[in-house]
Order: structure tokens, then C-alpha cells, then sequence
């Protein structure tokens, strides 16, 4: 899964890994604090009726997300700050962010419009966007693959989907 | 004019064969059946038998889809109902956690919050041991629970802070301030086996849960948590019928307990709305199939609708209410 | 031999194939499940007799077992839980183009395990059956901490990484309510908290969302793309195949045992793959594309998902959610499931039985057709099947809970599995932690209820110190082997 590292990409850096590694583990150290400040209030001890108490569990996983986390930062502070690999640069980020986006935009027009209608609509935008295929190819795709999807969650499997305005005006 | 006449009247006759729904209200979307529990539970095999039934007899026009929500003990699937007042289209089936979820987690939600559609039957609770044990009856059980050490003896339950444990609270006031081991494991199906295991000393199991086990003679049960013993007098085993289960009470262990096994409708519907689901009910409660499945059950097939039903669930409540207090299972 | 007879009429025949191609599809979508089958099927299933019935029933489960492994291949997005284990190697091989060879690998290895456990099924049932009475919960502590020994120690790359990886999975793990004691955890008075973080959200993110992210980055392309089309794809796979029989062995052992106890076919998968990687020739390698690293959690997933029909039969309990409908089938066919239905119910047994075995050799028959379709979907441009796997993702992450908000956290997941591989953090001990620490945390904590806290309950009789002893073994392994070599060399020298 990993291995990409761009070295044809010429584009600026935007973040080191030494930075990303410093990021990283401060936020999961943050969330070993919340888990352990939870576990705390639950009680980390042994209850008569309830044997370990709820809290028991989670404390010490907490503990060692923080003190793993704690040695990756101290690792990645005494890194070397020169050479420093690349994270992402400028070019690849922009990259990730074109799918990011429409995606998260996908997701808040999905919870209005319904799955349907708005995964015709980001199949064929996302086709004419990135793959430079027409609308007129892209529209009977998205149209199509809702339509197969459905038939198969709505119609056969009962299993419900969201759905939106259109949905309701069709009965559904 | 003649022909008119006779076109009005076939017109009228139409009218009339095509409409009960005339007057009544009827699902126009498929209703969606909620499960506030997991999968292979009490209430997920009688939802889905419900869904069978009324498929097999073609009960209702419209698909009931059946869903699980069983996060937070049921939380989920109680606020999602709440979350869609007037919808008509949303029913669930309810246990005991209808009251002791919002009781024992703080979760924002009452019954109060829906409309009460029918009480299908009562789930009873039985008191059993391993068919290897000493002990032949109740009595003899919570006496040894007595003389013996604290927390010896170990009870297996479904879930924490809710029936099975209630019922072990309860039970716990007959044992001169001796206390159980309560050990709750995820399903009703996984207590009836560590119990054939010998892992745990006894459970409170509902009969389905351990009634195939009771039949190949790995458990025995020692008395039912009802006023009355139970109805069906058809033997489960070679020489036992579940009428031939003592009460506790018989067998000197005043507890009673019983579980609702009801219908509830999102909150706000109208009277047509909630009356469709009515007729829907005890059409399936007059299938055969719903005979068969409340003997296997050894369900107490007490039906409740409207408002004596309401009054049930109120008097269910306060009790849930004392009981949880007691044990001090409160949401602090 | 009467079973035979029973599955063979062509009715049955017909309901067989029906279900396995309806059980492909739903192992394929990550949105829909067995259940979802099952359930739909029941009320179709009042006509027939409860033999066909169930036949066509438990044909679905094979097909979704078979279809799990073909999205986690192709694209990295495991549809059932137990697939997971295959994206390992599996995905590899797919990009660099080996997407045939790797679904024959993991089709023929299912058919391995599926038929193995149904041989263990018909001749010691009886005796098997027992076996399962044996497992409280400190035996189930003791299995979910050997499957965690068996994984720990294989990423390569910064123990304190992996150690930060397995505990945020188990963090996950404990968000939603306690099922001991009942108590809210982690939840902060939310209500979209208290489902907890599900395993497939997770997995949909961190894994198919994840992949899709990077490939963004490295500018638009799949590298399956070129995927050759080979049409004796299926038999030259075969002929690598025979090489991996230690591996098949003991991951059929694995499966089968899992199965049973009941442990379940997702921690089998991940066992074996951890066993595998740990005493293969090949193991440094396992990662990289290896098809011993598909022929392992393939054979263990299926043998066990096979097996674990055993304990739902006879004990009554559902090992799964599938399961759970099909027991609810039982019922309304009017059989009670349990110790007696051997007994009371030849017939409908010996049917099941019969067509485990029918059922798999039609299933490996229609899958291994299909191979060179399946593998031709990767020859689909890379900005056509990119918008349909994140719809597919988002419908499979809906499913979950009926919930946006899993869609939101898929998001999440996609954005974290992006990051972390970027970083090195391994994902596989986070996503064993959170399919496996709800599980192992209620054992634990149920084990000491039961000795009243002590610790010695682990080592209490044979069996769970027999389990625990080969937990701790495998933990330690790589000291262990380091020692021995050590002493050899002296020896020698």
C-alpha cells in the first residue's frame, strides 16, 4: 500500500515526515489523555460486584498509546531536521485534496438529496472531472450504477438506504 | 341514462370491493420494524418471526423491513424512533430495556415518547441449574446459596443492569445477605451454554433460550418467576411439561418476574394510524404459526391493547423503577 | 448417504446455484451481509420443505464466503470481515498485475478449508459438539490472546508504532457502552457514540478509502491497470498451488479449530496469516504479494466459518448474525435447534451436511469461471471504478448502523489510513484490536469475575493453560528462535 514516494515530483515540499511524525503522535498522545481521563472517571480498579471496573481496561491502553506515542516524538524531534524526507509536496497534495473534497461534499449532499441521486451525480462529475470523459457518457454510468444499487438495497434486499425528496415523490 | 346509471353503479360496487382502505389508514411506504437488541435475542427471533408471518399470510400490502439497532443496550434504536415523531411508518418491538436502558444510562428517552401499539405476551424467566447439580429445587438452591461463602455461587445473565440482573437482585433478598457472582455474557443462547459448560452455577434464562438444552437433558429447571404455572401441558422432555415447572413462590422463592414483549409506534401518529397496526397484530396473533411459537416459548400469551395496555406499561415502569433503585442500578 | 440422494434432485440443485450466486454478491458489497440474504429469502423458503430450504440458505453463506475475498483482492476493501487478512497479499499481487492468480489462490484454498471442515463435521460431530461445552471464558481469553501472540512481533518497522497502532484500535474498541457492567465509555453524552467504532467502518476507510487516496497522490492509476488476461490463469495457479500444503495443513487445523470452539472465522483468518508469515520459508516476504499469504487466511477463514455451523446446530447458539437468522429459519420450519436435532432430525442434517459438500464444489465451480471477468474489472479506467468503490464505500459504511455517521468516520478512517501508511504505522494490529478487543476485554474481565480475581484461572486446567502456554510461546517466538540458533552456532563452533 505504501510506496509512493514521488520522486519524478518536482513540486515543492509542503510538510517533512518529521513534521507530519511530530503531528501524528501529539494527537494520539491527546487521545490518550481523553481515554485515560474517561477510564479515571469510570474507575480503573477492582468494584465487589463488577470485578474490574469499566474503566480498568481502557486506562492501561492508555497508557501505552501515550508512552508509545511519547518515544515516536522524542524520536522524530531528535531527527535531523536536514535532509528530511518529503511528506507531500505542494503538487501531491493538491492531488489528494481534488478527491478529498468532493468527497466530503458528496457526503453532506448525500445526507439532503439521498445516496441515489447524489452518487449519480459525483460518479459523472468525477468522471468528467479526473478522466475527461463527456457528461454524455458519464450521466447514463451514474444514472445507471444508482439504479443498480437501487434495485439491489431498496427493492430486493430491504435494506434501506438514505434517501431524499425524489425518493419520497416516487413512493419510496 | 340507463347506461350511465350502470356505469355508476359498477363504479360504486368498485368502490366498495377495493375499499376498507376507505375508511382506514394504510402503510403507503415499507414500514420499517426496529430491533432495539442484537441479532439471535428474544426479541430478534420473535421481530423476524412477526416479519415471517406476515409475509407468509400476506398480512399488509407494503414490506415490513427489519432492522437491528441494538447499540447502548437499545439506546439506539429507541432514539431513532423518538427522533421521528408523526412518522407512521416505524414501529419497534420492545423488552425490558424500554425501561431499564434510559433508567441505567441516562439516555434522554421514555416509553412516554411513543404510541403503545399491543403487548404481544409476557416472557416468563426459569430458574435453572445444571441437570448435574445437587440441587432439585429452588429452595434447596438458595439454601445452599445461604450457607455457602459469598459470591460462591455464580449466575450467568444477558447484559448488565437489566433483567437477568435484576432478577439475581431480587433473588439475593432471600439469602440471609448473601450475594451471587453476576457474570453477563452477550447473548441469552451463550448463558444456556456456559451453564451446560458448568462455568456458571445458575441462570435466570428465558424458556426459548434453553429449552433445546432442557430437552437433551443438560439442564433442569427449578421454578418460574410467574403468579401462575404455565399453561401448556404438552411434555418437553420425556417425563416434564413446562406446566409441571413450579412457580417460586410454590417452592417458597417469593420473586416474580416477567418480561414485556410489546409493540410501540413512533409518538404522535393519528388513531387510524395506530389502530392499523393493532388489526396487523392480532391478525398475526391469530395465525397458527403464533400458537406454535408461543407453546415452544412457553410465552404467557397475555394481549393488551390501547389504554390497558398504557396502564401496563405504567405500572411496569414504577416497578422497573423500585427494583433498580433497590439495587441501586441508577444513572447517577 | 441419504443426504446425498435428497440434495441431488434438481430442484435442489437449482436452489443451490441460485444461492450461491445471490451469497457472491452480498459477500461482495460490503453493505449488505449474510443476514441481509437469509432474511430475505426466509419467507420464500415457508413453501418448500425445510431440507431445500435450508440448502438454498446455507448456499448463501458459502457464496459470501467465497465472495469476500474478491473486492479485498481487487480493490483493497475486505466485503465480509474475514477477508481482511486477504488484502494483505492479496491487493499486492492485484497491482502487480497477478489479480487471476490471486482469486484462483484464495477460491481453491476456501474450497480446501470448507471441505476439510465438513469432513471433520460428518465424522466427529458428536464428539466435536462436546468440545465447545469445554470454553468459558477464560478459554475464550486464552484463544483471543494466542491470535493476538500469533500477529504481534510481524510488522517491520518501529515496535513502539505498531504498539501505538494495536492500542488506538483497542481505544476504538471500548468506545459505546460496556457490556459488563453497563456503563457509557468514552461517549461524551453523544448519541452517535454509542454504537462504538464498528470493525467495517473502519476497515471501508482505513483500507478502501485509504487506497484510493494514494493512489490520487501518485497521480491517478491503479497499478492492476495493465492486468494481462490469462485464460489458463486457473490452472497454472494450481500448479504453484501443491507448494503450500504445510501452510494449507495447518491452517485447515486452525480453521477447523476455530470453528468449533467457537471462535469465529476473523480471528481464524488472522491467526493463520500470522502463523503462516511466522514459519514460512517465505514470511519476511508475506506483505509484498505472496500466494501463501492469500492461501492462509483463506483456508483458515472458510474452514472455520464451515466449522462453526457445528456449534449452531447442536448448541444453539449463532456464531455470527447469519447464523442467527438461519437459526430463526429453524424455528419457523419448526425445528428446535439443539443437541437433539441430530437425533430427532436425520434427515434435515444429513441434507445440510450433504449439500456443505455439493455446495462448495458448485460454488469453487462458479467462482473459478468468473475469475477472468473479475479480473478483467480492473482494466476499467481508474477514474470510472474510483467514483463507484467510494459509493459502494459509503453505502457499505451506511449499512453498518443506518447511520451518517459512519459515512462521516469512513471519511475519517480514509484520511487516518492515508496518513499512517505514509508513516509506517502498520494497520493490521489496529484493525485485530478493534474487531477482537470488545471480545477479549468482556473475557477477560469474565474470567475474573468467575476466580473472584485471580489470576491463576489461566492456568486453571489443561486446556486454557495449554492455550495460554502456546500464546506465550509464540509471543516470545522470535527470542526463542534467536536462542536456539544462538545455541546451535555454539555448539558447532
Amino acid at each position: 500500500m505504501s510506496g509512493h514516494e514521488d520522486d519524478t515530483d518536482n513540486s515543492p515540499r509542503l510538510v517533512s515526515v518529521r513534521t507530519m511524525e511530530v503531528v501524528v503522535a501529539m494527537v494520539l498522545m491527546a487521545l490518550a489523555g481523553v481515554v485515560i481521563a474517561d477510564s479515571l472517571r469510570l474507575g480503573v480498579r477492582w468494584r465487589p460486584i463488577e470485578g474490574p471496573a469499566a474503566g480498568y481496561f481502557p486506562f492501561y491502553i492508555g497508557l501505552i498509546l501515550a508512552v508509545s506515542s511519547a518515544v515516536t516524538l522524542i524520536r522524530a524531534l531528535a531527527d535531523k531536521p536536514i535532509p528530511g524526507q518529503t511528506f507531500v509536496t505542494k503538487q501531491a497534495f493538491g492531488r489528494v485534496l481534488a478527491v478529498l473534497i468532493p468527497l466530503v461534499v458528496y457526503i453532506i449532499v448525500l445526507s439532503v438529496v439521498g445516496i441515489y441521486v447524489a452518487s449519480a451525480v459525483y460518479i459523472a462529475l468525477f468522471m468528467w472531472y479526473f478522466g475527461k470523459y463527456p457528461l454524455t457518457k458519464g450521466v447514463p454510468i451514474g444514472v445507471g450504477i444508482s439504479l443498480v444499487l437501487f434495485l439491489m438495497f431498496e427493492v430486493w434486499f430491504l435494506v434501506p438506504l438514505p434517501k431524499g425528496p425524489l425518493e419520497e415523490i416516487l413512493g419510496y | 341514462m340507463r347506461i350511465k346509471n350502470f356505469l355508476l353503479g359498477v363504479a360504486a360496487l368498485a368502490a366498495l370491493a377495493v375499499s376498507p382502505a376507505y375508511a382506514a389508514w394504510e402503510p403507503t411506504r415499507p414500514v420499517t420494524f426496529l430491533i432495539p437488541a442484537g441479532t439471535g435475542g428474544g426479541a430478534d427471533q420473535m421481530a423476524r418471526f412477526i416479519d415471517g408471518v406476515v409475509k407468509k399470510h400476506n398480512l399488509m400490502k407494503q414490506n415490513l423491513i427489519v432492522v437491528n439497532k441494538a447499540g447502548g443496550a437499545g439506546a439506539e434504536g429507541f432514539l431513532d424512533i423518538k427522533g421521528s415523531p408523526k412518522d407512521p411508518h416505524k414501529i419497534i418491538i420492545t423488552l425490558s430495556n424500554l425501561f431499564t436502558t434510559p433508567l441505567a444510562t441516562g439516555t434522554p428517552f421514555n416509553w412516554k415518547d411513543l404510541t403503545p401499539v399491543a403487548m404481544l405476551a409476557l416472557d416468563q424467566f426459569v430458574l435453572w441449574v445444571n441437570a448435574e447439580s445437587p440441587h432439585k429445587t429452588a429452595q434447596d438452591y438458595l439454601s445452599a446459596v445461604k450457607g455457602g461463602a459469598d459470591r460462591q455461587f455464580k449466575m450467568g445473565g444477558t447484559g448488565s443492569k437489566q433483567e437477568d440482573q435484576i432478577i439475581t437482585v431480587a433473588l439475593e433478598r432471600l439469602t440471609g445477605g448473601k450475594k451471587f457472582t453476576y457474570v453477563p455474557f452477550a447473548g441469552g443462547g451463550a448463558v444456556a451454554v456456559q451453564l451446560v459448560g458448568k462455568h456458571v452455577d445458575s441462570t435466570v434464562n428465558n424458556p426459548i433460550e434453553a429449552v433445546a438444552q432442557w430437552k437433551a437433558g443438560a439442564l433442569r429447571p427449578l421454578c418460574l418467576f410467574d403468579a401462575k404455572r404455565s399453561t401448556y401441558t404438552d411434555k418437553v422432555t420425556s417425563t416434564m411439561a413446562w406446566s409441571d415447572i413450579p412457580t417460586c413462590k410454590e417452592s417458597g422463592v417469593n420473586v416474580e418476574y416477567q418480561m414485556l414483549r410489546g409493540i410501540f409506534a413512533a409518538g404522535g401518529i393519528t388513531k387510524d394510524q395506530a389502530d392499523f397496526y393493532v388489526n396487523l397484530m392480532t391478525k398475526v396473533m391469530q395465525t397458527p404459526d403464533w400458537r406454535t411459537f408461543m407453546e415452544q416459548g412457553a410465552f404467557n400469551p397475555t394481549v393488551l391493547t390501547g389504554n390497558e395496555y398504557r396502564k401496563w406499561v405504567e405500572a411496569a415502569e414504577k416497578t422497573h423503577f423500585d427494583l433498580m433503585k433497590e439495587a441501586d442500578f441508577l444513572h447517577k | 448417504m441419504g443426504g446425498f440422494a435428497v440434495v441431488l434432485s434438481p430442484f435442489n440443485l437449482m436452489l443451490m446455484i441460485v444461492g450461491i450466486l445471490l451469497g457472491v454478491i452480498i459477500g461482495v458489497l460490503p453493505g449488505l451481509g449474510g443476514a441481509n440474504g437469509v432474511a430475505i429469502l426466509l419467507p420464500l423458503t415457508f413453501s418448500m420443505s425445510p431440507t431445500s430450504a435450508i440448502i438454498m440458505l446455507s448456499c448463501i453463506y458459502w457464496g459470501a464466503l467465497f465472495g469476500g475475498a474478491i473486492t479485498s483482492i481487487l480493490f483493497n476493501i475486505p466485503g465480509e470481515p474475514w477477508s481482511v487478512a486477504t488484502t494483505f497479499d492479496g491487493h499486492p499481487m492485484a497491482r502487480q498485475g497477478k489479480a487471476d492468480e490471486a482469486l484462483t489462490g484464495a477460491f481453491t484454498s476456501s474450497f480446501v478449508g470448507a471441505l476439510v471442515a465438513v469432513i471433520v463435521i460428518t465424522f466427529l460431530a458428536p464428539l466435536v459438539a462436546k468440545f465447545a461445552l469445554k470454553f468459558g471464558p477464560a478459554e475464550f481469553f486464552a484463544v483471543q490472546f494466542l491470535t493476538f501472540a500469533s500477529f504481534v512481533g510481524m510488522g517491520r518497522g518501529s515496535a513502539f508504532k505498531t504498539l501505538a497502532s494495536m492500542s488506538l484500535g483497542f481505544a476504538l474498541a471500548s468506545v459505546g457502552l460496556d457490556t459488563v457492567t453497563g456503563q457509557l465509555r468514552m461517549t461524551f453524552g453523544t448519541t452517535e457514540l454509542l454504537t462504538g467504532f464498528k470493525f467495517l467502518t473502519a476497515v471501508i476507510g482505513l483500507f478502501g478509502i485509504g487506497e484510493i487516496l494514494a493512489s490520487m497522490e501518485a497521480g491517478l492509476a491503479f497499478a492492476g491497470t495493465h492486468a494481462r488476461l490469462r485464460l489458463n490463469a486457473v490452472l497454472e495457479t494450481w500448479k504453484k498451488l501443491p507448494a503450500y500444503w504445510m501452510t494449507s495443513v495447518r491452517s485447515c487445523i486452525i480453521g477447523c479449530w476455530m470453528g468449533i470452539t467457537p471462535g469465529g472465522a476473523t480471528p481464524a483468518s488472522f491467526m493463520s496469516y500470522g502463523i503462516a508469515k511466522r514459519f514460512s520459508k517465505n514470511g519476511n516476504k508475506f506483505g509484498t504479494g505472496q500466494l501463501e499469504g492469500v492461501v492462509a487466511p483463506e483456508t483458515a477463514a472458510h474452514a472455520a466459518g464451515t466449522s462453526a455451523l457445528l456449534p449452531m446446530i447442536t448448541l444453539g447458539i449463532p456464531g455470527s448474525p447469519t447464523a442467527a437468522v438461519l437459526l430463526g429459519g429453524l424455528l419457523i420450519w419448526g425445528l428446535q435447534p439443539g443437541p437433539l436435532l441430530f437425533v430427532e432430525q436425520k434427515d434435515f442434517v444429513w441434507g445440510l451436511i450433504a449439500s456443505m459438500y455439493l455446495g462448495n464444489i458448485a460454488g469453487l465451480i462458479i467462482v473459478l469461471t468468473c475469475v477472468p471477468l473479475f479480473a478483467a474489472i480492473l482494466r476499467v479506467p481508474f477514474s470510472i471504478i474510483a467514483p463507484m468503490i467510494m459509493v459502494i464505500c459509503a453505502v457499505g459504511a451506511y449499512t453498518i448502523n443506518n447511520a451518517m455517521f459512519d459515512v462521516w468516520m469512513m471519511g475519517l478512517f480514509g484520511v487516518i489510513g492515508y496518513v499512517f501508511n505514509k508513516l509506517k504505522y502498520p494497520l493490521p494490529p489496529l484493525v485485530l484490536a478493534l474487531v477482537l478487543g470488545d471480545m477479549a476485554e468482556s473475557s477477560f474481565r469474565q474470567a475474573m469475575l468467575l476466580s473472584q480475581g485471580s489470576l491463576s484461572i489461566f492456568w486453571s486446567n489443561g486446556l486454557v493453560g495449554t492455550i495460554f502456554g502456546l500464546g506465550v510461546i509464540l509471543l516470545f517466538w522470535p527470542v526463542i528462535s534467536w536462542a536456539v540458533a544462538g545455541m546451535r552456532q555454539a555448539k558447532a563452533a
